[in-house]
């Protein structure tokens, strides 16, 4: 209950999205069965949100403790590299997978040593890769686009599980197992301590420095995921241009979650709405026919709607001028009262 | 009177800051105003700056009363006031800085010529040969405070508040600028002085103000006082009946010892000092501020790494290197900042109290909900936690009531060795008095406790043994009926007198 009233912005929000799309495009619902698999705008609204909807998950947690990490665009570019020369270099599918893994994992534990160990602003100390890792993965494919043929790891990107695209399979299980870890154990409360006050946490005894450098590992584990799955759609690694800006859609989705950049409070499942809005409106302004050069534009437009209508200080006038308006006159509410 | 204050008071949520206050500054005399941190002294510049707006009381200037609204406001009528931390601007010229806010124009442009003239004429009279045209951060602080000085009179006037303006500077630094204001003050300045370097208070001041609580303790003729009962006033009486009632406990046999610290130091922190607590023991802390007594506890706590001295138990030797490893060896400590290092303000009253335990048992092995419940509904009743519920942010609660929450998460761990840093620091009477039967109470269960305090009352009241800290050494250890304002008060003052004397 109490989190469904934490989640209800948001799912008003995308429905609301949902229904203006509608409007423009009265197909957009319409989900059907075809060779074994579901087919509709929806589905792949759920396939596209696959890599901003897994850098989120990550995102949200370096959120929640005050951080943020900007090298994760710049990290699914290393590990999508890492992938495809490992394919290529013929080592097989679960040892690509692994290498992929553990590259994302190297690069969460730079980023979370050089924040929690040496003390480097989060959004400096991340800079340094999300500038540094497309020249790393540049020389991992040795400048060229990389491409693989392996029908196996290909089906990360575009196989079929349960009916359902993998990737959109891969991300709304990451969040289900990430949300349980952070509820079920103590580790939510510790996330959310140390992003309030860090001094106060340690001083009570929490392990502060472990659980920041554990927070940016998620994140680069949640990074390696999405270049998983990027590499695979398009069977091959672009260095240049895979997960591009994508750390920065990540940060919205979070915010557009509700999830406060001061860190503290945060809830992943409403940063995976947040990055379903974010992709309803891509997927949706191309089906309602808008020329393509007025994406961004839109976009832009609707971001800050939504924005606004979240904003505290907005919902704080709304509800004194409900209030007003309900009390209305005095003796109405006097009746009330004796009754 | 140039300056006078009647009956000022000032509330904030859970604290009377300014209770009844009054205050006198006579044309052409430095007034010091002295208190302990909290006494009220900030507080009570910001209401004069304007920075505060007071619930009550009368400030009047020149015979006409004023409400300052704002610092600007505040400098129109004459009241101007320097920091301890120069707040000029470094990357500006002295001359920019001097006329920031009016600069001479030519033609609706800056003149640099008349701005280099005005400046010069600003400090005129303050002794000081320097290049106005350099920029402000080049020179030395005690420059740069005499330029703040120079700053303030020119647009002020009338008053000058001086707060803490010596820290930073060196003896020789700290003449140069006492003979600027000795000469303000010959100019018919009105000086208020805020300073914990009582041999300067001495030195400078015509007059001394003591507060303490938030309330005005007494207005002397500097030469009517002398060290001792200066602070006397600072840290207060002792209330006699308290003290009667637990001498009885300062002549109990010496409690089981379980607790050794030898040798324990960090250097140009705090010198080796050796400590050894008995089990339901209270060990007070007394010293002036800055005395290395807050840096005792953290010592002992592994916030601050020992660069030497070893602690061991009944049992054997303990690492402290760590909070972490002082909570594992059932250590607590409530810090002196409780809003900064005590509690976690967004979390509810709930998650608080059980922070360290579900710390200690690690994130793997959640501390069940309902159990969660129980602790926070327990300690809520047992130290009358002032709180709707516990699923209340921390924040949002009184200071007294948040000290108790920090105090009720120590408490659930149950340690054997709870440090309080100022426990009942800005809270109101009721909790202070609560606090203090607590720690009474827990001690008679076997806790061991160490009170670090500036309220002479509040450690003669509940501890059996004091040490007294001054100039980062533990310098004295009192005991039983040797525990007496009057025997604090003269461990502390020697060192001063000392002091004075190389001077």
């Amino acid at each position: 209950m109490q989190t469904l009233r934490r989640l209800a912005p948001q799912i008003v929000t995308l429905l609301a999205v949902c229904l203006l799309v509608t409007l423009f495009f009265p197909g957009f619902l319409d989900i059907s069965m075809s060779g074994g698999r579901l087919v509709g705008p929806v589905i792949d609204i759920l396939k596209r949100s696959a890599p901003v909807a897994l850098l989120a998950i990550g995102m949200t947690l370096v959120i929640a403790t005050r951080g943020i990490d900007l090298s994760v665009g710049t990290v699914i570019a290393i590990c999508g590299a890492v992938a495809a020369w490992a394919i290529a270099g013929g080592m097989g599918l679960w040892a690509a997978v692994a290498l992929a893994i553990g590259a994302g994992l190297l690069a969460g534990l730079w980023n979370g040593v050089l924040v929690a160990v040496i003390g480097i602003q989060p959004i400096v100390a991340t800079l340094i890769l999300m500038t540094a890792g497309r020249g790393i993965a540049q020389l991992i494919t040795e400048g060229r686009i990389l491409t693989f043929t392996d029908p196996g790891f290909a089906w990360f990107g575009s196989g079929t599980l349960f009916g359902m695209p993998v990737p959109a399979v891969i991300w709304i299980v990451t969040g289900v197992v990430m949300a349980q870890l952070m509820r079920r154990t103590a580790l939510g409360l510790l996330v959310e301590a140390i992003g309030i006050n860090r001094r106060a946490s340690a001083l009570a005894g929490v392990n502060a420095l472990v659980l920041l450098i554990a927070v940016y590992m998620a994140s680069g584990l949640c990074a390696a995921l999405a270049g998983i799955i990027t590499a695979a759609d398009i069977r091959g690694a672009d260095a240049n241009n895979a997960g591009l800006w994508l750390e920065l859609d990540a940060i919205l989705a979070v915010v557009i979650g509700g999830n406060s950049l001061l860190g503290g409070r945060f809830s992943i499942a409403a940063a995976l709405l947040g990055a379903l809005i974010i992709q309803t409106i891509d997927t949706g302004i191309l089906l309602a026919g808008f020329p393509s050069e007025y994406n961004l534009v839109i976009k832009a437009g609707l971001v800050v709607i939504i924005l606004v209508l979240q904003s505290p200080r907005l919902a704080t006038e709304w509800y004194f001028w409900r209030r007003s308006v309900r009390e209305g006159p005095p003796p109405a509410t006097t009746k009330e009262h004796a009754r | 009177m140039l300056l006078t204050i009647r009956s000022l008071t000032k509330t904030f949520p859970g604290t009377l800051a300014l209770d009844d206050v009054r205050f006198d500054l006579a044309a052409g005399e430095v007034h010091a105003l002295l208190g302990e941190n909290g006494a009220g002294k900030s507080t009570l510049i910001k209401c004069l700056t304007g920075a505060y707006r007071p619930d009550a009381g009368e400030i009047t200037l020149d015979g006409a009363v004023v409400a300052p609204r704002s610092t600007g406001e505040a400098q129109e009528l004459g009241i101007g006031t320097v920091y301890q931390e120069v707040n000029l601007l470094p990357n500006l010229t002295v001359a920019q800085n001097l006329c920031f806010g009016r600069e001479p124009r030519r033609f609706g442009l800056v003149s640099s010529r008349g701005m280099k003239a005005m400046a010069e004429g600003m400090l005129d009279g303050y002794g000081l040969d320097i290049d106005v045209g350099r920029d402000l951060g080049t020179y030395s602080v005690a420059i740069q405070q005499i330029v703040a000085i120079a700053r303030a009179v020119a647009l002020s006037g009338k008053v000058l508040i001086l707060d803490e303006p010596t820290a930073s500077l060196d003896a020789r630094e700290v003449e140069m600028l006492f003979d600027v204001v000795r000469g303000l003050r010959a100019q018919g300045l009105g000086i208020v002085f805020v300073s914990h370097f009582l041999d300067q208070v001495f030195d400078l001041s015509d007059r001394v103000t003591v507060l303490r609580n938030g309330r005005h303790i007494v207005t002397e003729d500097i030469a009517a006082l002398d060290r001792v009962r200066l602070i006397e006033h600072m840290l207060g009486h002792a209330l006699e009946d308290e003290v009667e009632a637990r001498n009885a406990g300062h002549l109990e046999a010496r409690r089981p010892p379980m607790l050794h610290f030898e040798d324990m130091a960090r250097r140009g922190v705090i010198e080796g000092f050796d400590l050894e607590v008995g089990q339901g023991e209270v060990v007070g802390l007394a010293g002036l501020l800055g005395s290395g007594r807050t840096e005792s506890a953290e010592l002992l706590f592994g916030l601050r790494a020992a660069t030497a001295g070893t602690a061991r138990d009944q049992e054997g030797p303990l690492t402290l290197d760590s909070p972490r490893a002082a909570v594992r060896a059932g250590f607590g400590f409530a810090p002196e900042d409780r809003k900064t290092d005590g509690i976690v303000a967004d979390l509810s009253v709930r998650e608080n109290i059980a922070l360290a335990l579900q710390a200690r048992r690690g994130w793997a092995r959640p501390i069940p909900r309902a159990e969660q419940q129980r602790l926070a509904e327990m300690y809520i009743e047992r130290l009358d936690i002032r709180t709707s519920d516990a699923e209340k942010a921390v924040g949002d609660l009184s200071g007294g009531n948040q000290q108790k929450v920090v105090l009720a998460r120590w408490l659930a761990m149950n340690p054997r060795f709870l440090i309080l840093d100022e426990p009942t620091r800005g809270i109101d009477v009721g909790a202070h008095a609560e606090i203090l039967r607590l720690i009474h109470q827990l001690t008679d269960e076997g806790m061991s406790v160490l009170l670090i305090s500036s309220e002479l009352d509040e450690l003669i009241a509940v501890s059996d043994r004091v040490i007294v800290v001054r100039d980062r050494r533990h310098v004295a250890e009192l005991t039983g009926a040797g525990i007496s304002t009057e025997t604090i008060v003269h461990a502390i003052a020697q060192h001063a007198r000392k002091d004075g004397e190389a001077a």
